[in-house]
């Protein structure tokens, strides 16, 4: 099947590249692919992004941080109480020995940020920074710390009312929470919530888990071996990952799982040797992100455009309170659902606080951004909506050449990073969306199979659209899981706190044991 | 008081080995008490897919029973066959390390092992199970070859 689909490949590559004819027509595909796709996503995404009456602020972004804010507050700072104790869960202190062998809470919260890692932290950063200058991030940092609050709450009730099958498998996240957190509630409407929710998580998964990463993918690679149609990009990797969800096979997701975070490293490490490098330029750097988060610094829409920019980037980078993490952690075998949910709240800490700050410094210190000497004020391109950079870079585009400035060779391993970043997104992804799936069709082999040849052909529409309609649709999406995730939230919190009431008594009074000498 | 004596099995000829050396020592000490043992290699810092992770708990299940009916029963039957007191535990983790811990726990005085047959780049550079165990157990270890 594979030399068939090589060969397939490489006969439509060369034929399409070969004649120029061939090629205009292709692009032509792209551009019909592209507005068709904008026409249809289009009133839901103003629907998502309409802003206050009176204002350019979207609700929903007030909506993510509000839950955030309330959270924090009503979990008394939970996750500055509670970081060392989940420091010690992952490290395994608390683990039982006996239990050894199961999903350890490391690899819950690995296999999690595998998912929420990616492209979010490299190109989504550099959106966030090419339209909300330096300050946005601020507002993202803050909203990486205050994310960590529903994260904690969504992750424990993930746990808390997952479905165990008599195989023993598990099926988890806030579809199940939803429809029996209600049901113990003794309130209405969680099973039509629970649907609702489902449905944007397959919306989600097709958008930012999907057509965002092709995308992007598409973008890096063909910014270093020149422009060509992106749905030969999509098909590829649509080929592979339904050589992985399809067919099984397991070598390509598990190649890719261990080389992930070697790559994340690897990114974290040449971050920090550009910033040791530039060592006298961080001070300006954080001054430049401070003044701009109030002041703007001239940015399109001033400050409210930089905390705008940052509170999305956060949300569409950490997914706090979106719900998707509750899917992944579900999986963990505790005693103590709370636990995970501990655990889960270093997510937004790693994601959002450490290494999108890293791509924000970068870029920052790169000088990409063009300032104009006179006002020290940032410049705007010709269009007014961004800010100028060097070579009209954005996104994807603007990270490599930031990096690239410091470290000429990077821009490649970076093409390699993105490309794993954004297939191990859309593994994990393709599994949050399955697991809606099939909470509202049945989980039958053939239900599963549907699914995922549709993933497959929206990896291929990603690649082909251009970067405007698939982030404005992929935020739209996953902010419509937020949307009813966190209404949900409101209700169940409760259920959370005395948890966390019970689980901090007995903690303090030793009932619950360290393992670890 | 109770001598007993752990072995540490690996499904292959050396814990076959360790398992023979054992039966004779055993033999000779009065009241002694035979603890068969397989640790099945895990560790719980991996990186899994979310779908390896909803499986997880089935997976463990079924390589316990696997262990316990190919491994560790016919060692403790061949045991309590000899005429000893015998019983068999199998656990995930470190090799060395849960060997050590599992002999503390259930109070053993002393752990028999086959010599590591495998060599190779990875043993060189880490070590095997075996060198690590004599390095760092707390309990006087024999190594059988």
């Amino acid at each position: 099947m594979h030399s068939n689909i090589k060969f397939w490949l490489t006969s439509a590559a060369a034929t399409v590249l070969a004649s120029p004819l061939a090629a205009q027509e292709a692009m032509g595909i792209d551009e019909k692919v592209n507005k068709i796709f904008a026409s249809i996503t289009g009133p839901f995404v103003s629907l998502i992004f309409s802003p206050f009456p009176g204002t350019n602020f979207p609700w929903i972004v007030m909506w993510l941080v509000i839950a955030a804010t309330i959270f924090t507050l009503y979990f008394g700072f939970v996750q500055f109480r509670f970081f060392k104790h989940a420091i010690q869960l992952v490290k395994g202190d608390y683990s039982d020995p006996n239990d050894a062998g199961e999903v350890s809470h490391f690899q819950a919260l690995a296999t999690a940020l595998s998912g929420t890692v990616g492209l979010g932290n490299i190109a989504g950063v550099a959106v966030a920074v090419g339209i909300g200058g330096p300050g946005a991030t601020f507002w993202m940092i803050l909203a990486g710390l205050l994310g960590m609050a529903s994260k904690f709450t969504e992750c424990t009730l993930g746990v808390k009312y997952r479905n165990e099958y008599p195989d023993g498998t598990v099926s988890g996240g806030p579809m199940y929470y939803i429809s029996k957190g209600f049901k113990e509630l003794g309130l209405p409407g969680g099973k039509i919530l629970a649907v609702v929710f489902s449905i944007f998580c397959i919306l989600g998964a097709l958008g930012g888990g999907n057509m965002f990463q092709a995308n992007q993918a598409h973008a890096q690679i063909s910014g270093i071996t020149g422009d060509y149609p992106g749905w030969i990009t999509g098909i590829i990797f649509a080929g592979v990952v339904f050589a992985v969800i399809v067919g099984g096979i397991k070598s390509i997701a598990n190649v890719t799982e261990k080389v992930v975070p070697f790559m994340g490293i690897l990114y974290v490490g040449a971050s920090l040797i550009i910033l040791i490098v530039n060592y006298n330029m961080i001070g300006w750097a954080f001054g430049q992100i401070f003044a701009g988060a109030f002041t703007g610094l001239g940015v399109a829409g001033g400050f409210v455009g930089a905390l705008i920019q940052g509170f999305k980037r956060a949300a569409f980078s950490n997914e706090a309170g979106v719900g998707s993490a509750a899917i992944a952690h579900s999986a963990v075998r505790t005693k103590e659902p709370i636990t995970e949910g501990f655990v889960s709240l270093l997510e937004p800490l790693i994601d959002t606080v450490v290494i999108c700050t890293m791509t924000a410094l970068v870029i920052v210190i790169s000088q990409q951004l063009i300032v104009d000497p006179a006002t020290g004020n940032y410049m705007l391109n010709e269009a007014g909506t961004a800010i100028a950079t060097v070579d009209g870079n954005s996104g994807v585009a603007l990270t490599s050449a930031a990096f690239g400035a410091s470290i000429s060779w990077f821009p490649y391993v970076l093409a390699i990073a993105v490309v794993l970043f954004a297939f191990s997104t859309m593994i994990s992804w393709s599994y949050y969306g399955l697991k809606s799936w099939t909470y509202l069709f049945g989980e039958s082999k053939s239900s599963e199979l549907t699914f995922k040849i549709i993933f497959c052909v929206f990896i291929v529409i990603g690649a082909a659209a251009s970067l405007g309609p698939v982030i404005d649709f992929s935020d739209a999406a996953i902010f419509a899981m937020a949307v009813v995730n966190i209404f949900c939230l409101y209700f169940l919190m409760k259920l959370v706190r005395k948890e966390l009431a019970s689980y901090a008594s007995r903690l303090e009074s030793g009932e619950i044991k360290k393992f670890a000498k | 008081m109770t001598v007993k004596i752990v072995i540490g099995l690996d499904g292959e000829d050396t814990g076959e080995r360790a398992l023979t050396f054992a039966k004779d020592l055993a033999s000779r000490i009065k009241g002694c008490e035979l603890i068969a043992i397989y640790v099945i290699e895990w560790s719980p810092f991996t990186f899994q897919t979310p779908e390896e992770n909803a499986r997880r708990h089935k997976r463990r299940e079924e390589e316990i029973e696997l262990a316990m009916t190919r491994i560790v029963t016919p060692a403790v039957k061949s045991l309590q066959d000899a005429g000893f007191i015998a019983s068999g535990i199998v656990r995930h983790g470190d090799v060395a390390e849960t060997l050590n811990a599992l002999t503390v726990e259930n109070g053993g005085s002393q752990i028999i092992v086959g010599r590591a047959s495998s060599g190779g780049f990875s043993t060189r550079i880490f070590g095997s199970s075996t060198q690590n165990l004599v390095m760092n157990a707390d309990v006087p270890v024999t190594v059988v070859g």
